[in-house]
């Protein structure tokens, strides 16, 4: 359980990358404002809850986070400043790219991002590393056909170090994924292909933290939190549109 | 009858004797096997991994381990694995080299008409045009096994992502010895001649070397071993002829051979070329490669006519 102070102080956090991603899209109306603000809490959770082990001397993370719906995390880069791990005045992609301090891949395809983590995984296996691998998908990417053979690999290989976090915000380019195709029930297909699954509100700080924790518990399963999002959240022009995603805000839509 | 040892045995087995003092190298097949194989699949449980036939999770995961620092080898039929998986060759190989040094070998067996009766699935012409226009590619596309264990030798350690292209039968050996400086250069001048030279990589080296030896034309030979980079200490080789014929199991004017040549030698009016290859169609061929040959008229008679009749011509 997360104590009540840290979970306050992880909901400011979270205001404040969610005002500086609202910000940065003002200047940079080409960036995917709604797919970015699902993605906050499960981001400011990952780092700030310390499951991707920041050693402060080596100024680096021990474990891996791959941005697989890279469109939508750019708010990473507010993070990251304030790790101090990059400067104030660097100019910030609308996709992540990779870089000599955290991140390995390409980010702005989908479906790459678990293959890629299956065979991080792989090579911490070989070497008997216990290192996690969180990587954040979007549920629209599940249509990638990559993104099941990865699935069907992590489960069959039992790549226990494997965190999918899928940012489930329900909606993707045109309409709501369950109009375009209905990716339930996403619990069952996880199982059956051998993964240990949960799902939790992805805002709510508290669960995802205890999920999280629970899910590491687990020894010979790849793992999957399903994170119930809502696409644009905190703005209310984006937030249930479901052409959010291709949309772009001015400052007079900005209601808090 | 001699026996002829496959491409892909001949580097598998050195593959295999390098893993067993290495142990940052892996090998990952998208199901295919080989004789050499199953020694290295046996004795390396845990460096030998079988994505199954699943080309795109096979270059990802080969893209994982490279990011960790190993030396990647991943296997697989040519039209499958650079078709089915060109997005993930491009992004995660291609375009990720730009950032991190990647040392992945990307092992392509089947190449042009190899998989002759198969039919058109399992053809590969495309694969020297898309791979070629892939930044920090090395394209390694070898005549025999010789050449094709140098090549691997001399760049093993090299961290960029690299694509050797191999014929799926066995065929005979045309090199003894071999240069080290040869080996960089890419290409090798197995015969001077006159006024015509052939310019061929991989099995079509062995049609070129039909035409000069049972065919008795004085013609050159130049089999380019590394397509990509290609050395521009070629333009100075081919210089003393007028006439240079391409020959390749691959489109024509797509970007293959014949494109790389003729890029080559823009700036020279004085040469004329002549392509051999498949033109804008699918051959809906599903027989064996001479009989495919004699359809395609890319046996050693129809292309000595066809030069024949082009000097004539001009």
């Amino acid at each position: 359980m997360l104590n009540q102070k840290k979970q306050k102080e992880l909901e400011e956090i979270s205001k404040k990358i969610r005002q500086q991603s609202i910000n940065f899209h003002i200047n940079n109306p080409e960036s995917r404002i709604a797919s970015a603000l699902s993605t906050i809490e499960i981001l400011v959770t990952l780092f700030f809850c310390d499951f991707l082990k920041f050693e402060k001397k080596r100024k680096m993370f021990q474990n891996e986070l791959i941005l697989s719906k890279g469109h939508g995390c750019f708010p990473i880069y507010f993070i990251l400043k304030d790790f101090n791990l990059i400067k104030e005045r660097t100019k910030i992609p609308i996709i992540p790219e990779p870089d000599k301090i955290f991140i390995k891949t390409i980010n702005g395809s989908l479906g790459h991002g678990l293959g890629v983590g299956c065979g991080i995984a792989i090579a911490n296996k070989i070497r008997k590393l216990n290192k996690l691998i969180f990587v954040l998908v979007g549920d629209g990417e599940l249509y990638e056909g990559s993104v099941w053979e990865a699935i069907m690999f992590a489960g069959h290989h039992q790549l226990k170090n494997i965190v999918l976090i899928i940012d489930n915000n329900k909606i993707c380019m045109l309409d709501y994924c369950k109009n375009v195709i209905d990716l339930e029930p996403l619990e069952k297909k996880f199982e059956s292909f051998n993964w240990c699954v949960k799902r939790t509100d992805g805002h709510n700080i508290s669960n995802l933290y205890e999920n999280i924790n629970i899910l590491l518990t687990i020894e010979d399963k790849p793992k999957v939190l399903i994170a119930d999002t809502i696409k644009g959240m905190g703005v209310k022009k984006l937030m249930n549109n479901p052409l959010s995603h291709i949309m772009s805000l001015k400052k007079d839509d900005i209601q808090r | 009858m001699t026996y002829m040892m496959n491409m892909r045995d001949t580097l598998i087995s050195y593959i295999y004797n390098k893993m067993k003092k290495n142990n940052k190298i892996v090998f990952i097949t998208a199901d295919l096997g080989s004789p050499a194989l199953d020694k290295l699949r046996t004795d390396f449980k845990e460096r030998f991994i079988n994505a199954g036939i699943a080309e795109q999770n096979l270059i990802n995961i080969s893209v994982g381990l490279a990011l960790e620092n190993f030396i990647v080898f991943t296997y697989g039929i040519s039209n499958f694995l650079v078709l089915r998986a060109y997005e993930q060759i491009k992004n995660n190989i291609s375009l990720l080299s730009h950032y991190k040094k990647l040392n992945i070998n990307l092992i392509a067996v089947g190449t042009g008409l190899s998989y002759d009766i198969s039919g058109p699935s399992h053809h590969c012409l495309e694969d020297i045009s898309l791979i070629n226009t892939l930044p920090n590619f090395h394209i390694f596309s070898p005549s025999d096994n010789n050449i094709a264990l140098l090549l691997l030798k001399k760049y093993f350690y090299k961290n960029v992502p690299k694509f050797f292209r191999l014929d799926s039968k066995p065929l005979p050996d045309i090199y003894n010895v071999i240069s080290d400086f040869e080996i960089i250069n890419g290409f090798k001048e197995l015969k001077e001649g006159k006024d015509v030279v052939l310019i061929t990589t991989g099995f079509s080296t062995h049609t070129a070397l039909k035409i000069i030896e049972k065919h008795k034309k004085n013609w050159g030979l130049i089999d380019i071993i590394r397509l990509k980079p290609i050395s521009i200490n070629l333009i100075e080789k081919i210089g003393k002829y007028k006439y240079i014929a391409t020959i390749d199991e691959s489109f024509i004017n797509k970007g293959g051979l014949d494109s790389i040549i003729k890029g080559l030698l823009i700036n020279d009016e004085t040469k004329k070329i002549l392509s051999f290859g498949v033109l804008d169609k699918y051959p809906l061929l599903s027989f064996k490669r001479e009989k495919i040959h004699q359809k395609l008229e890319l046996e050693p008679k129809s292309i000595i006519n066809k030069i024949e009749t082009f000097i004539r011509n001009i």
